[in-house]
This record gives C-alpha cells, sequence and structure tokens, in this order.
C-alpha cells in the first residue's frame, strides 16, 4: 500500500513539473482565467450585477469542455509515441500507480485553476451577501466535473499515440454527456430519463443550487472511477495481442 | 539466470517467436544476434515484463516473468531499442525519477548518480536537458538509467545505434567492464560488437534459434575449412603444383584481390584451404625455403563471425522461400 502510494505521488510530481516546466500549465491556466475574468468583471461592470450564476452554470463548464482533454491528451499518448511507455511497464510499478498518478497532477492543475477563480466570490462577498450554499456546491460541482473529464481524457489519451485523435474523442464524449439534457425532447420518454440521469448538466444543477446529494457525487465517483479503470485497461492492452 | 522456455509469439498471423529456449547462466555476457524483425526485441520485451508471450515461460532466479513480474522487472535493467527517454526532464532529474520508481532511498540518490555520471561519461551535460543531448549521451543516459539501482540482469537493445566510431568504442568498452559482475544480454544486428563483447552467441532468424555457442565453436562449425592466403615470387605454375601436394591442403586456387594491379607477373597470390585446425604453415614456409623461392606474403583468414552468421540466416531464408514456393 505504501509503495502504490509512494509510486502513484512520484508519477504526480514528474507530471506536475512536466505541466510547468513546458508552457502547458501557463497557457491554460492564464486563458482558463481570462475567459472566465471576462465573463466575470463584463457582468460586474457593463450589467452591475454582481453574479457568479452564468459563470458557474456557463462558462466554466464551456471553458472545460475544450481545455480539459487539450490538456488530457499527451499524457499517455505522448509516452506511447516516444516510447518511454516502455521504460514505465518494465519499472517495477503497476498500471495503476501510472494511471493515477498521471491522473493526480491533472485534477491538482484543474483545481488550481478553480482556486484561483476564488477571488470572485470575495469580490461579490465584498459587494453583497452570497449563498455560500450555492457557493460551496457550485465549486464541488465544477471540482467534480473536472475531475471526471480529466478521468474521461486519460482514457481518450491512452487509446492512441496521436494526441489530436486523444483531444477529438475524449471532446466527443465529453460533449456527448453535457448535450444529453438538451436533447430530451427529441427521445422517447422512456429513454428520457436515463439520458437525463446520464446528463452532466442534470447532476451540475443539484450541485450548483446548493443542494449536496449524494446520488449526484455518487454520479461524478462513478464516472471517474468507469474512466480510470478504463484507461488501466489501455496500458494493459499491450498484453492483449495475439 | 535467466531461462526462457519453448517462448512464442504470434502478432496476428506473423509469428515472431517460434518457440525458443536457452538459458543465460549469471555472469554471462550473451550476444543475441539476428538481423532485423528476427525477433529479438519481442524475446527482450517478453523477458522485461512489457509484454507476455503467447506460449512459453521466462523464469528469471525461479521467478515467473509473468507471474511474479514485479519481483523479476526489480532484477532487471533495461534499454530498450532506440532509447526512449523524456525529453522535457534533465539528467539528474531524470535518474532521480527512476531511482524513486526503483524505491532506492533518497539518501542513496546523489552517491548513485554520482558513479553513474562517472561510469557513462555524463559529467559535462548533467544538467542539460535530455532533449538538447546528441545522439550518443542519450544512449548514456538509457545506460546510466538501466543500470542505477545496480540490476544483477542488464538487457541492452541494439545500444550503440546511431553512434559515431568513438563512442561505439567507448560504450563497447562500458559493455566489458559491466560484464564482468552482471548478467548481460546484449541484443545487436551488428558483428564487431558481439566479437568483442560476448563469450557467447545466439544467433536468431525468423524467430527461430538457429546456432548457440561461443564465438570460437560457432566458427568452427561454420566454417569447416581454414584459409590460407600466400604471396610467392617464383615460376607460377611450379608454386601451384607444389602448394597442391602440401600435405594437408585441401583446395589451391588464384587469389583474386582486385584492389591489387596484376603487374608483377612473377609473383604468384593462392588461396590455400585446409581442414579446420590444420595449420599449413610452417610446411608451406618449408616449402619455400627449399625451392629457394621468395615469400612475400603469408596471412591466415579466420573466419570471421561476419561469414557464420550470413551462412546460417541465408541458408534458413533460402530454405523457407523454397518450402513457400513448393
Amino acid at each position: 500500500m505504501s509503495t502504490l502510494l509512494a509510486n502513484t505521488w512520484t508519477f504526480t510530481v514528474k507530471e506536475l513539473r512536466g505541466f510547468f516546466n513546458s508552457a502547458v500549465a501557463y497557457v491554460v491556466l492564464t486563458l482558463f482565467l481570462l475567459i472566465a475574468g471576462w465573463f466575470f468583471s463584463t457582468s460586474l461592470f457593463l450589467v452591475g450585477q454582481a453574479d457568479l450564476r452564468e459563470l458557474f452554470s456557463i462558462v466554466i463548464p464551456l471553458v472545460f469542455l475544450f481545455f480539459i482533454p487539450a490538456l488530457t491528451m499527451r499524457v499517455i499518448a505522448e509516452e506511447k509515441k516516444s516510447g518511454t511507455i516502455e521504460l514505465l511497464v518494465t519499472m517495477p510499478v503497476r498500471d495503476i500507480e501510472i494511471v493515477l498518478g498521471k491522473y493526480f497532477a491533472a485534477v491538482i492543475l484543474v483545481a488550481s485553476g478553480l482556486a484561483l477563480t476564488f477571488a470572485y466570490p470575495l469580490t461579490i462577498s465584498i459587494l453583497g451577501n452570497p449563498d455560500s450554499g450555492a457557493l460551496i456546491g457550485g465549486y464541488l460541482g465544477l471540482f467534480l466535473m473536472g475531475a471526471a473529464y480529466v478521468a474521461i481524457g486519460m482514457f481518450t489519451s491512452g487509446l492512441t499515440q496521436n494526441q489530436i485523435i486523444a483531444f477529438i474523442i475524449g471532446f466527443v464524449i465529453i460533449f456527448a454527456l453535457y448535450m444529453f439534457d438538451k436533447m430530451l425532447m427529441f427521445v422517447p420518454p422512456s429513454l428520457a430519463s436515463v439520458l437525463e440521469y446520464a446528463s452532466v448538466n442534470y447532476h451540475f444543477q443539484n450541485l450548483e443550487r446548493g443542494v449536496i446529494d449524494s446520488r449526484n457525487v455518487v454520479y461524478y465517483l462513478s464516472l471517474i472511477v468507469l474512466f480510470l479503470f478504463l484507461s488501466v485497461r489501455t496500458l494493459e492492452a499491450r498484453k492483449w495481442r495475439g | 539466470m535467466i531461462e526462457v522456455r519453448n517462448l512464442t509469439k504470434h502478432y496476428g498471423p506473423t509469428r515472431a517467436l517460434d518457440s525458443v529456449s536457452f538459458t543465460v547462466p549469471t555472469g554471462q555476457i550473451l550476444g543475441f544476434l539476428g538481423p532485423n524483425g528476427a525477433g529479438k526485441t519481442t524475446a527482450m520485451k517478453i523477458i522485461t515484463g512489457y509484454m507476455p508471450p503467447t506460449e512459453g515461460e521466462v523464469v528469471v532466479d525461479s521467478l515467473d516473468a509473468i507471474e511474479q513480474s514485479l519481483e523479476v522487472r526489480r532484477k532487471i535493467g533495461y534499454l530498450p531499442e532506440s532509447t526512449p527517454l523524456y525529453t522535457d526532464m534533465n539528467v539528474i532529474d531524470y535518474l532521480n525519477f527512476v531511482q524513486r520508481l526503483r524505491g532506492i532511498p533518497k539518501s542513496e540518490h546523489t552517491t548513485r548518480n554520482k558513479r553513474m555520471i562517472e561510469l557513462c561519461g555524463l559529467g559535462e551535460v548533467v544538467r542539460k536537458d535530455i532533449g538538447e543531448l546528441s545522439k550518443g549521451y542519450r544512449q548514456r543516459v538509457g545506460l546510466a538509467q538501466a543500470m542505477v539501482h545496480d540490476p544483477e540482469i542488464l538487457i541492452l537493445d541494439e545500444p550503440t545505434v546511431g553512434l559515431d566510431p568513438n563512442q561505439i568504442v567507448e560504450i563497447r568498452n562500458l559493455i566489458q567492464t559491466l560484464g564482468r559482475e552482471k548478467t548481460l544480454i546484449l541484443c545487436t544486428h551488428i558483428l564487431p560488437e558481439v566479437e568483442a563483447a560476448c563469450r557467447r552467441v545466439l544467433i536468431i532468424n525468423r524467430g527461430r534459434i538457429v546456432a548457440d555457442g561461443t564465438t570460437s565453436e560457432l566458427r568452427a562449425a561454420a566454417s569447416g575449412r581454414d584459409r590460407l592466403t600466400v604471396e610467392i615470387k617464383g615460376p607460377e605454375g611450379e608454386v601451384r603444383q607444389a602448394l597442391e601436394q602440401v600435405n594437408g591442403a585441401a583446395r589451391v586456387a588464384h587469389a583474386d584481390d582486385g584492389d591489387r594491379p596484376p603487374a608483377d607477373t612473377s609473383t604468384a597470390r593462392f588461396v590455400v584451404e585446409s581442414a579446420p585446425g590444420r595449420d599449413l604453415r610452417e610446411t608451406i614456409f618449408t616449402l619455400v625455403r627449399d625451392r629457394s623461392w621468395i615469400l612475400l606474403e603469408m596471412r591466415r583468414d579466420a573466419v570471421r563471425l561476419e561469414d557464420v552468421f550470413r551462412q546460417l540466416t541465408r541458408d534458413t531464408q533460402a530454405d523457407r522461400e523454397e518450402a513457400s514456393v513448393s
């Protein structure tokens, strides 16, 4: 168990260093904050409304939709392409340690992006009296959503050596999960409830209102576990052939 | 000690390895030779636990390489083909990363790094990103990575590809030094490398082992004959006749050298073939002296491993083609 943690942490540190040594972390964080800041300050200064609703329910989920697959597309695909995956899996480490280590690094990056937006609720709390329940629920919801997207992105990165393909497949899966509850009127009612339950937004809406329901949390956690499991399988795929 | 038993590996319809078995005792340097695509790399990938075989087993120090993969991987240092490395890390960070994965306590990192830097000649590049390094330095980083945990078993897949001649000599020396204390498998298709470093050679072709033995055994088995090139100043016809009558000479033929002009017709160059192990030099020298000719040159051509290799890998290839035609 302790080696599991130690090895996982070794990979997390290495990946984080990779993010921060290259431009990836800075580009992603800067653009994320620019976009979020733009929408926050336009509603604050132009409309005169100190509100986080738009930011939480539309802007950040949309930004995640594009940014997270972009962030995760290289994590395994690049190792496969450059052959370093062969070094990793012939070290005395388990496949799950590799996947978890890389996963936590990307989640930490997403979480630090979210943490940097704390400036907005702080501003609002000076101007008024924000609903702390909605705030906590909203951040929890965004964090879980981001963490689930990272798991999906890792899985698609493990499917291929090609980062572009990893990005596109990741984007499509996330987009589908995102769109499900917007297509309810086009499907038969029997399917509608299933589709609604599978939708990322449906669960996010509850959290965003400040209602922390275990069903919604479990939904995100099961997405994460499922796609991390699939990511491990993509590493094991080398053992299937033949 | 590495025991490989009946290893078979299919990639779809292609059979990369076909029931390969061999044993490498502790402390031996084994040269694993074969033309490109013969199955060398596949065998190495299976031994190092990268992928399982379709059939057969690998046992390392009485541990099963598939069932007890983690323990086996701990014992092995591996330099994969084409030396993949993290180009965005610097040399020291990379060695530290590998050591952490190998479970080496942090207190030992500095001393081990120092040893590797010295052994592999990395002193000038320790703080550089691996991506900036030349091919030769990358290869050395790959070697350092494979050896940093002081493994009992080293597996090097094509360690000198892409190096310049000076670097090749350096790496070869390094391999020889290492081979004194470690079990080492050296995978290559470059023959001088094997001749320089390995006592035992295994030749693989099309997924099958076609030869296994010491370098001298292989030479003897393949050649059948020793060759002696002589240049003698004297009447050509007489010289030839005399040479043919030498006891033990199996065949005498004109030496055709393309690089020398045949200007001097008063000298005669011949190749004398004899049964293996039969040394005719003394007899020929005496013969020349007795006839008062002049001996200008006498050279014994040892059968090169290259010839053995060609012969073995070409023959089997021809066999297969024949078989597939009929």
